[in-house]
């Protein structure tokens, strides 16, 4: 797994408070891992933070999943 | 009209966590004083409170994680989590967690705060103005809000009553049982959950109550003799934090289910004082006729008055209230008690009334007073006892509970044993 994969479970985990086997790539922050509206806003502050990128709010409406996270973020860095 | 009863009681005090083990705590005429540890209060002149005691959750501590998974915990102040402690506590300690729908619809929550979340406002105001707006949690708003107790708490235990917080200072805890007890007694709900919850305890609330002059700012060699109502060495109250949370329910209804029944709630009495933002009038006369308001919707006399939990903050407001309890007690005054638990615990602001009244509730149980501690030498002579540092067991049928706040607003709890 890639040094972003790895950064942005160990954030999911944290926020979500989720086991890391959980987070797989197809697992969706709301219907797989718990999390409500309010806390996917505050997953993708916590991207911005870590990567020091800058997250749209239209992109950040497509980042449903962990793979999309890995995905958008490594094509932004 | 319908009668209210105290079915549960719930405590995050600077004593301990629970309501048992602080009693026991107030009787032996401990202080929760100590240097602050939650933030550098190297900055601000008062550097002692009274803090809720963190630890693993034995011998009387706080154990957050006890309380409120740590994810969710990141998202709300520390109001709102000692808030949600106490009403955990005071709802299984009255085993009331319906599963039916109509249960869940006739119980309703009224947990208010006097500042809410001043800490996480503070925090979040400084990272807004280094890091600037996209850095605000989605959480800050929901995590700072006065109401959120009451909202956490129904989300928690499904209560669908009536919903609300009240906030009216130092007042709020009192307030908040009394009028919760009054939606009961007009029919809005079967069972209330109300209290108040506070925890300001960060450097902008130490300036700010500093600033005016309220604050105890010659306590540092001494924490535990800082909070001294009465005493003529007194400069200040000493902030403390945490929450006391009731189960207040209709009596046939607590009586229908074989509830465990601790006190009624007699009489209730608001007034205010129309007179200045932080400092009472000279002849406490709001304070008055709180008491006196309270005492006519119980139908009692003064005389009839055992045991008041003082609002007594160790400011130069306690002789007020001491001369204007002794106005409205008249003769009656030689044989009453009165204390204030704030020279043990501090001044817990909003949560300070429904705390207080706890304490009432407890003295009606064992039949003592708790003590006022640190009362060496009294600033006036009292014509009633002041349980001056220590317990004063005796006969308590009927207590009253003081709490004022600023901005003039007065609240007064007649609670009393149930009677058939």
């Amino acid at each position: 797994m890639s040094d972003v994969a790895d950064r942005v479970k160990k954030i999911v985990v944290e926020h979500l408070g989720v086991e890391e086997d959980k987070v797989t790539e197809s697992a969706s922050f709301i219907d797989d891992l718990g999390a409500d509206s309010l806390d996917t806003v505050e997953l993708v502050m916590a991207f911005e933070e870590e990567f020091g990128i800058e997250i749209p709010d239209d992109a950040a409406e497509t980042i449903q999943t962990f793979g999309d996270a890995v995905k958008f973020i490594s094509d932004a860095v | 009209m319908r009668r209210v009863v105290v079915t549960g009681l719930g405590m995050v005090s600077p004593l301990a966590c629970g309501v048992e083990e602080t009693w026991k705590r107030i009787l032996d005429g401990q202080s929760g004083a100590g240097p602050i540890t939650k933030f550098d209060a190297s900055r601000v002149a008062t550097k002692y409170a009274c803090e809720v005691p963190l630890g693993d959750g034995t011998d009387g501590t706080f154990n957050p994680d006890d309380w409120m998974a740590p994810k969710e915990r990141r998202k709300v102040d520390d109001f709102i989590l000692y808030g949600l402690a106490a009403a955990e506590m005071a709802v299984k300690d009255a085993d009331w967690m319906p599963q039916d729908e109509e249960s869940l619809l006739r119980t309703g929550v009224m947990i208010g705060s006097g500042i809410g979340g001043l800490a996480t406002i503070a925090e979040t105001s400084i990272l807004l103005h280094e890091r600037g707006p996209r850095r605000v949690s989605p959480f800050f708003i929901p995590g700072s809000l006065i109401n959120l107790i009451s909202g956490q708490v129904s989300i928690k235990f499904g209560f669908k009553g009536p919903n609300h917080a009240v906030v009216t200072a130092c007042s709020t805890g009192a307030h908040a049982i009394g009028d919760a007890s009054r939606l009961i007694q007009t029919g809005d709900a079967d069972v209330m959950i109300a209290g108040g919850a506070e925890a300001a305890i960060c450097e902008l609330g130490i300036a700010g109550f500093n600033a005016c002059k309220a604050l105890s700012t010659k306590g540092g060699d001494d924490p535990q003799a800082a909070s001294r109502p009465y005493d003529v060495e007194r400069d200040g109250f000493v902030m403390g934090e945490g929450a006391g949370v009731v189960v207040l329910e209709e009596y046939e209804h607590a009586k229908a289910r074989g509830a465990k029944i601790y006190a009624e709630v007699l009489g209730y009495g608001l007034s205010g004082d129309a007179y200045h933002i932080t400092a009472p009038s000279e002849d406490g006369d709001g304070g008055f006729r709180a008491m006196q308001a309270a005492l006519g919707k119980a139908g009692l006399e003064p005389s009839a008055i055992d045991y008041i939990n003082a609002h007594g903050t160790s400011t130069m407001a306690d002789t007020i209230e001491l001369g204007a309890v002794e106005r409205l007690l008249g003769d009656a005054a030689e044989k009453t008690t009165m204390s204030s638990t704030k020279s043990s615990i501090g001044h817990l602001l909003g949560a300070a009334g429904a705390v207080e009244a706890i304490f009432c509730i407890l003295a009606l149980r064992d039949q003592v007073a708790p003590p006022t501690i640190n009362l060496d030498n009294p600033a006036v002579e009292p014509r009633l006892s002041l349980a001056a540092n220590k317990a004063e067991p005796r006969e308590i049928n009927t207590v009253l509970s003081n709490s004022f706040g600023f901005g003039g607003t007065n609240a007064s709890l007649v609670i009393g044993k149930v009677a058939d």
